[in-house]
């Protein structure tokens, strides 16, 4: 006879700062919680070299360990955080059970929490394809070691951009930050930190229309003044790009109603239009994307799902 | 999980220029978040003794000659060698199911 397949009281897709925080508020509730996660448990701060806005850590903490420390209270709660299993299609059967697979298995849960967060934006201008790894990077805190005495321009105008800009001047000669607007989108303390540092040169109003390279590295950018000042060419040998992110929502579409940018609709407490469905995090349509923003709606989507459970 | 192979300057042309079948070296720092996430994903491939398939990794602060050779800026960066040629150049952490592909299809 078939064994009968596990059902989960509370499957969560996505191990950053929002998953991980529902798992620890669902194993506290005594519920079965599975967290799962297509690589390590982390999310995106892992890229980060010093997070100094998560509250209780005066002097700030690297990234990475502030997302093992997550996990690790998750785990030490009873959440089981299943690594390297990436959720590629969810429904919802008509007996309310929801069906979770992956490229080699399938689950099943009573309550399901999206908490997928997003992925650095593109520029999507020419040679950035080609010259990704060569020049154009995602991550200051990898990379910023290969660019010793060398010039990069940051790309954006947010937290993120101003701040990678001031960690890339410990290494680099030069660091240009380009932005479209005329001001900064970065919170104070942090701008005024890039205007007093003598390496960094600020290119305001102006986009990057194209990366140049001599067929194997980045040598200069493509700008284009956004007043109607023309185009400019600044010579560099790196490109970071910091433009803001985009929702991993694929297993959300179809399955409840995202906005116009693709950012899962959810209520103030995580909820969906979907009965037994909640999201929460940098996927949903939440104005500010932090790390204590995505840890207290995680701990709130819990809440709504146990209380779901209870009434199912 | 399987052990690495550790590839170093020094050993780069025995260890790789010099082999045989698909051999992927992971270019990798202990700085770097993504690269100490991808360190178990290789280990589990490792583990799974595709045939023909050698998995190793070298660290860029310590073999900075071999990154320079090959113009390696980001990191993970994973080159796949075929019979000591490189055939495929990857940045950036990725599913293991992706790398799995990019590697059989090498």
């Amino acid at each position: 006879m078939e064994t009968m397949p596990e059902i989960i009281d509370l499957a969560i897709v996505g191990g950053g700062p929002a998953g991980l925080t529902a798992g620890l508020y669902g194993a506290r509730g005594a519920v079965r919680t599975v967290v799962f996660e297509r690589a390590m448990p982390g999310g995106q701060i892992i890229t980060t070299d010093w997070v100094e806005n998560y509250p209780a850590f005066p002097q700030g903490v690297n990234g990475a360990e502030l997302g093992q420390l997550f996990a690790d209270q998750a785990t030490a709660q009873g959440a089981d955080i299943k690594m390297f299993v990436e959720i590629t299609h969810i429904e919802r059967r008509s007996d309310g059970i929801f069906v979770l697979e992956s490229a080699d298995e399938s689950f099943l849960a009573r309550a399901v929490i999206i908490a997928t967060g997003s992925v650095p934006r593109k520029l999507h201008i020419a040679g950035e394809e080609e010259y990704t790894g060569r020049g154009v990077s995602w991550c200051a805190t990898c990379d910023a070691a290969f660019y010793r005495e060398k010039i990069v321009a940051v790309v954006g105008g947010g937290d993120s951009a101003i701040e990678e800009a001031n960690y890339l001047t410990k290494f680099a000669r030069k660091v240009y930050i380009i932005h479209r607007r005329d001001s900064l989108r970065a919170t104070a303390v942090i701008q005024q930190r890039a205007f007093d540092n003598p390496k960094i040169e600020f290119l305001l109003s102006y986009v990057p229309t194209e990366i140049l390279g001599n067929g194997s590295k980045v040598t200069g950018l493509k700008l284009e003044s956004t007043k109607a000042e023309g185009e400019r060419v600044i010579e560099l040998d790196g490109v970071f790009e910091f433009v803001g992110v985009d929702p991993i929502n694929e297993i959300a579409q179809g399955l409840t109603p995202l906005t116009d940018s693709g950012y899962i609709e959810t209520s103030q407490n995580g909820t969906t239009k979907i009965p037994g469905l909640f999201s929460a995090g940098d996927v949903t349509n939440t104005t500010l994307k932090q790390v204590v923003t995505a840890a207290g709606k995680g701990a709130s989507a819990a809440f709504a799902a146990l209380h779901y459970l209870e009434n199912e | 999980m399987a052990d690495l192979k550790q590839v170093t300057d020094a050993s780069f042309s025995v260890d790789v220029e010099k082999s045989s079948g698909v051999f992927v070296l992971d270019f990798w720092a202990t700085w770097c978040g993504p690269c100490r996430m991808m360190e178990p994903v290789l280990k589990e491939i490792a583990a799974e003794n595709m045939p023909g398939v050698t998995i190793g990794q070298l660290n860029v602060d310590e073999n900075p000659q071999t990154a320079m050779k090959f113009e390696v800026m980001s990191i993970p960066t994973f080159l796949i060698f075929k019979n000591g040629v490189q055939v495929k150049r990857l940045t950036g952490a990725m599913p293991k199911a992706k790398l799995v592909d990019e590697i059989k299809g090498a």
